[in-house]
């Protein structure tokens, strides 16, 4: 890959652009990119701070310019062309660096299978020790341990989750008053905002990873709309629980309804514009060409929207969630948490009579 | 930024999007089951598109799109807009945006 080392316009400009010079020599140093110690994302960080020094140095460098001339002014013609040039030039810049960014993919990609290959040969024994410390984790541990650390906080959110049914269950049936009902309305609301924090670290990690439901059971994955329970679908579980409501909360009931199906339609229609998206991407140009091809880089850069969707599903969630709170008397929200508590439960439990319900042979 | 706030002063429902943005079509298809037709500005389709994104950024969004603008409001980006509609707020600012059916 090429790297013009320089694009600027006039000598007395050169002292400034600096940084612009150790684009063109870190577009070299990539040549040799045989060092797996640098990670990746540390090469992104500075090749930003390098285009955000170079815009406004460039701003900078015109202000001062302006400035100094003493005369009436310099032609508005000069400061728009001035201008232009600063602004192809940026432009320039950030294409080169996005076509860097996604050779580095490319190359993370080759590592990734690498170390992987690695580890299988060293477990059956065929590779003894050697060169390359992969260290006990590889490029791709970051994720894995973000994953690992993600089912172990899961499991925990899980045991607390059924002791707090539990709870509510006992307390609903021991008529406490409203007040300690309040406690328990509250920690069960925080408790699933708890979740959806956690669900937003890890899908930085991976976000293909929240989107699948691995650490869910089967049934509940069954039901899943952009990595996690339908908004619309909670509604109905918990209406029918809550009974009798007033004339209003039957109002604000089926207003929140309504709008959190158009909420979800909108996001529902943005993931398959998503999907068509990532699937052209990955698709285009001749095929034949292996798997090593900046496609795979430029599908993932898509896939930074996939985050912000999940994101988007889960504060969908939460506002639901929130809004209904604020509808509902205390007992009644009690009531509807301990409903979804439920259900959520008899989906897990459905999950386990499916996978273990004998079968007869044909 | 005075482009921005020119923009957004000149009609009611104001959306800056990128016609790559998915999120943003997600908002638009919002908009349309609503019955609005936002003003939609593809600012990656704008010679000045990186202006306004700094424009936006400083303005307090944290992603310049989706921005979505009411009567020369700064409404916010996608989380604000399902708040503010899920609260039922959202309804009320645009009717006078409304198309009649």
């Amino acid at each position: 890959m090429d790297f013009p080392s320089t694009q600027f316009v006039s000598s007395r400009t050169m002292g400034t652009y600096e940084p612009i010079h150790q684009i063109g020599m870190w577009g070299e140093n990539f040549k040799s990119i045989s060092n797996p110690n640098i990670s990746a994302s540390v090469i992104v960080d500075v090749a930003n701070k390098l285009e955000n020094e170079s815009e406004t140095t460039s701003h900078e460098m015109l202000a001062s310019t302006s400035k100094h001339d003493q005369e009436a002014s310099k032609p508005f013609d000069k400061i728009q062309r001035r201008l232009a040039q600063n602004r192809e030039a940026a432009r320039k810049s950030r294409l080169r660096k996005k076509a860097y960014v996604q050779q580095l993919e490319i190359s993370r990609l080759k590592l990734i299978q690498l170390e992987q290959e690695l580890e299988r040969s060293r477990q059956q024994g065929l590779y003894v020790g050697g060169g390359l410390d992969t260290g006990h984790l590889g490029i791709s541990g970051a994720v894995n341990s973000g994953i690992a650390a993600f089912e172990m906080g899961y499991e925990r959110w899980m045991e607390e989750q059924n002791k707090q049914i539990c709870e509510l269950r006992s307390a609903l049936n021991a008529q406490i008053s409203d007040i300690e009902l309040r406690i328990l309305v509250e920690s069960g609301m925080s408790h699933y905002f708890e979740l959806f924090r956690m669900k937003s670290s890890v899908a930085k990690a991976d976000v293909f990873y929240v989107m699948s439901g691995k650490w869910k059971t089967s049934a509940e994955r069954f039901f899943s709309w952009i990595g996690g329970f339908r908004p619309s679908e909670l509604l109905k579980v918990l209406v029918p629980q809550i009974d009798p409501l007033t004339d209003q909360q039957i109002l604000d009931v089926f207003n929140l309804k309504q709008s959190c199906q158009q909420a979800e339609d909108a996001l529902s229609q943005g993931m398959e514009k998503l999907r068509e998206t990532v699937s052209a991407t990955l698709a285009s140009d001749q095929m034949g060409q292996g798997i090593y091809v900046p496609q795979v880089a430029m599908a993932m850069e898509k896939l930074e929207a996939l985050v912000r969707f999940v994101n988007q599903a889960d504060h969908l969630r939460q506002q639901t969630l929130q809004q209904m709170s604020y509808i509902l008397t205390t007992r009644q929200a009690a009531r509807g948490l301990l409903a979804l508590g439920e259900y959520i439960q008899r989906l897990q439990a459905l999950s386990t009579l499916c996978a273990n319900h004998p079968r007869e042979p044909a | 930024m005075d482009k921005v706030v020119r923009l957004v002063s000149e009609r009611g429902v104001v959306l800056f999007s990128k016609s790559t943005c998915c999120l943003c079509y997600a908002v638009k298809i919002l908009f349309q089951e609503l019955g609005v037709t936002p003003t939609v500005h593809e600012i990656d389709q704008d010679p000045e598109g990186r202006e306004l994104e700094r424009a936006l950024m400083r303005l307090g969004c944290k992603a310049p799109v989706p921005a979505v603008f009411i009567g020369g409001k700064l409404v916010g980006s996608t989380n604000e807009v399902m708040s503010l509609h899920l609260s039922g707020g959202l309804i009320p600012l645009l009717k006078p945006y409304q198309a009649l059916c």
